[in-house]
């Protein structure tokens, strides 16, 4: 069992978790994700970490309520505990100075970056952040990312703060002023889609990290297939970062979509018990 | 001298109309009349030749002369003697290839079943002697601690022999439970995911720590284990849990799974009961699986019991090739799966949401022995039809997870992945105070054959040990 040590709720809908894992607290670097488990009957479901601290033991998730585990995973609370939450798995972020790199975060994945970020500026890099998300009262860590970074930019959808518009507009901009030497991109698929392509004609590398849906996250079943540079890749083991003008994302697409109606099946019938 | 039997008393199992929509146990058990009955058509030989037959030698002779008996305690200690997961052995060891093949009375008629004895004294033993009787007594601890790396039939008899040495013994195991591919691979209705709870119970009652969701190569390393965390030895027994595919146009659409991740999604996550367990899976109205293995049968006759209306094995040789035993094969044909032989996938069709919805086969005829033995399947020229499909599951076989060979400097594999042992009766490697077996050294193999080389490798490790 593992325990809970903080449950914070960050904005409507996503919560942070600080998990007691001492023994992935160790070893976990940035980019790479865990597997949890709330009970018996759960899911197996991967999260990129958002954080550690290796002296208290603690692994943090950032978790944004979308199907049934993730707001069955809201309703828990500070002492509570999850069967179980391995890791680390997946290939580190790879780090090195490479001079200037736009860090590109979309909706919760605000939470992934800022530990890749942080370790960029660490290794010398000048990090531009962009962070964006559809509305105001969706954004969270903007000090946290600003302090992460040596320069952050902030988008919404809507307008209602920052920049308006998507993140790729700011992204584009820059590319196009040049000097950018690499670009990381991590959000929702079709996010990472449209950065990887504003990058493209730039020639300028853009790592993407995939978020297929995965069961045992081990290099063991296959469900994490993706196709890049037109080789089949596991996600789990060979990712989850990959050159993001490689990926075929309309595949990545249709696979996260494989199993909707189960979803809304499982979704409706969570939603009925609990008269959500 | 009685004359002898030369029928086996027959195993009762449920009927294949009823049993191709549940999930329950296939196989029944012999009642203790219909077990005493097939215990006493043995006739003691004095060569033994099963024992020799037996990866883990049990000593089977004298616990078929306990049933008889009517000793049926006895029979228990001497099986566990030898064998620490005898429920699980009596149900998928391949006996009519080991132990019954080199039975005497299989010279003149049907061998002794002595699976199915197995079973039942295991069984027997579960339901009436309380856990703490069946303790065995354990010598003084050594105070030497010895690390196995997965849980699966090779890490759990290697795991047992080495506490009943007196070592201390953590198993770390990737999963959320113990069991290795026999929670996740095989199906809870050719053994019963209880049954298989029950002997891992048995391991942990010999000392064993278990430590689930520890994936070694990941959390730890091996030479960490050896050099940080004061282990004296580490015995590798991950198995072959990487799923091979055909790489063939379409492998990657919606429906298509790996056999690894249709059984695991069905067993481990108990997909089968969705949405009371959260872990769906699809298996639509037509599957196809690919292959002709025992795993190629679990996972078509999971699909079946899942609801399917048909259900066709695919499989690129004749019938007398197949490498599943020809009990699941029997199994699967009376259950109403289509055997489509000589017939191999040259690619999977899709639709515009990249769901699977058919596929292009070849006809197959056999040509000259390959290096396996067996004729070689050629395509026949122009011969390609259309099978409409909305699941295909590849079961293709497994190859080593390369987690371990890549994080462990020193060991020696071979070029499909396996790890090289410089003995194959001692399981050492090259790589000093590192043993392994079972899957990772033989590639996908038997339950029994990890089992045994868990046990040799036990035995060197402690002969290491006591230096």
């Amino acid at each position: 069992m593992y325990k809970i040590l903080q449950k914070q709720d960050l904005v409507p809908h996503v919560h942070l978790f600080k998990i007691d894992a001492p023994r992935v607290a160790q070893k976990v670097q940035p980019g790479q994700f865990i597997v949890l488990r709330i009970d018996e009957e759960g899911e197996r479901i991967p999260l990129t970490v958002a954080g550690w601290d290796r002296e208290e033991g603690s692994v943090t998730v950032v978790v944004m309520e979308v199907g049934t585990t993730t707001h069955r995973l809201g309703m828990l609370s500070t002492g509570d505990t999850i069967t179980d939450f391995v890791g680390p798995l997946g290939v580190p972020t790879h780090i090195d100075n490479y001079g200037t790199v736009v860090c590109v975060a979309g909706g919760f994945a605000i939470a992934v970056i800022r530990p890749i970020a942080r370790a960029l500026k660490a290794a010398g890099n000048r990090v531009i952040s962009i962070m964006g998300a559809r509305s105001k009262d969706l954004l969270f860590w903007e000090e946290e990312l600003r302090q992460a970074s040596s320069e952050l930019i902030i988008n919404t959808d809507d307008g209602s703060y920052g920049r308006h518009g998507l993140v790729t507009e700011p992204l584009k901009e820059l590319l196009e002023q040049g000097g950018i030497d690499r670009v990381i991109a991590i959000g929702p698929s079709i996010m990472m889609k449209f950065c990887a392509k504003t990058s493209e004609p730039f020639g300028v590398n853009t790592g993407v990290s995939l978020n297929p849906i995965m069961v045992d996250g081990t290099g063991m079943c296959g469900c994490c297939r993706v196709s890049v540079n037109g080789v089949t890749k596991f996600a789990c083991v060979d990712g989850p970062d990959f050159d993001g003008h490689q990926v075929d994302w309309d595949l990545l697409l249709a696979r996260q979509r494989s199993y909707l109606d189960e979803e809304k099946l499982s979704f409706d019938q969570w939603r009925a018990k609990h008269g959500v | 001298m009685a004359k002898l039997n030369l029928n086996r008393v027959d195993m009762p199992r449920q009927d294949p109309k009823v049993r191709a929509h549940n999930f329950d146990e296939v196989a029944l058990g012999y009642s203790p009349e219909q077990a005493k009955e097939e215990a006493t058509r043995c006739i003691q030989c004095p060569k033994r030749p099963c024992i020799a037959g037996c990866p883990v030698d049990i000593d089977i002779p004298e616990f078929i002369k306990a049933m008889s008996a009517g000793d049926l305690p006895e029979a228990a200690r001497v099986l566990k003697d030898r064998n620490a997961l005898p429920a699980i052995c009596g149900r998928v060891c391949p006996q009519e290839t080991q132990c019954e093949a080199t039975c005497s009375i299989g010279k003149k008629g049907a061998p002794i079943a002595i699976g199915r004895l197995e079973r039942f004294v295991a069984d027997w033993e579960r339901d009436n002697m309380p856990a703490d009787s069946q303790s065995v007594t354990l010598p003084p601890p050594t105070g030497k601690r010895v690390a196995v790396v997965g849980s699966g039939p090779a890490g759990l008899s290697a795991a047992a022999e080495v506490a009943r040495l007196g070592h201390d013994v953590t198993v770390f195991e990737a999963l959320h439970v113990a069991g290795g591919v026999l929670m996740y691979g095989i199906p809870e209705f050719r053994l019963p995911k209880a049954i298989v709870q029950a002997e891992v119970e048995y391991v942990s009652s010999l000392g064993v720590k278990i430590e689930l969701d520890s994936v070694v190569g990941k959390m730890m390393t091996t030479d960490e284990l050896l050099n940080e965390e004061g282990y004296d030895a580490v015995f590798l027994g991950t198995g072959a849990g990487l799923p091979m595919f055909m790489n063939v146009p379409g492998e990657n659409l919606n429906g298509v799974y790996s056999a690894n991740e249709f059984l695991t999604r069905v067993n481990l996550m108990k997909a089968y009961l969705f949405p009371q367990y959260d872990t769906p899976v699809s298996v639509g109205k037509r599957v196809a699986v690919i292959g002709g293995g025992n795993v190629a049968m679990d996972s078509a006759r999971c699909a079946l019991r899942l609801g399917a209306d048909k259900v066709y094995i695919i499989y690129r040789r004749s019938e007398e090739e197949m490498p599943a035993r020809r009990e699941e094969a029997e199994n699967a044909q009376e259950e109403g799966i289509e055997f489509k032989l000589l017939t191999n996938p040259k690619q999977f069709l899709g639709n515009d949401q990249n769901w699977v919805v058919g596929m292009e086969c070849y006809q197959m005829e056999l040509g000259e022995p390959d290096d396996s033995g067996r004729r070689r399947p050629v395509v026949k020229e122009g011969s390609e039809f259309n099978i409409d499909v909305d699941v295909v599951i590849v079961a293709l076989g497994t190859t080593p997870n390369p987690l371990i060979a890549a994080t462990t400097p020193g060991l020696d594999t071979t070029r499909w992945g396996t790890v090289v042992v410089t003995d194959e009766a001692t399981g050492r490697t090259v790589k000093d105070r590192v043993w392994a077996g079972g899957d990772i050294v033989t590639g996908a193999a038997t339950v029994i054959s990890a089992m045994g080389a868990g046990k040799r490798a036990a035995a060197d490790i402690d002969a290491f040990l006591r230096g």
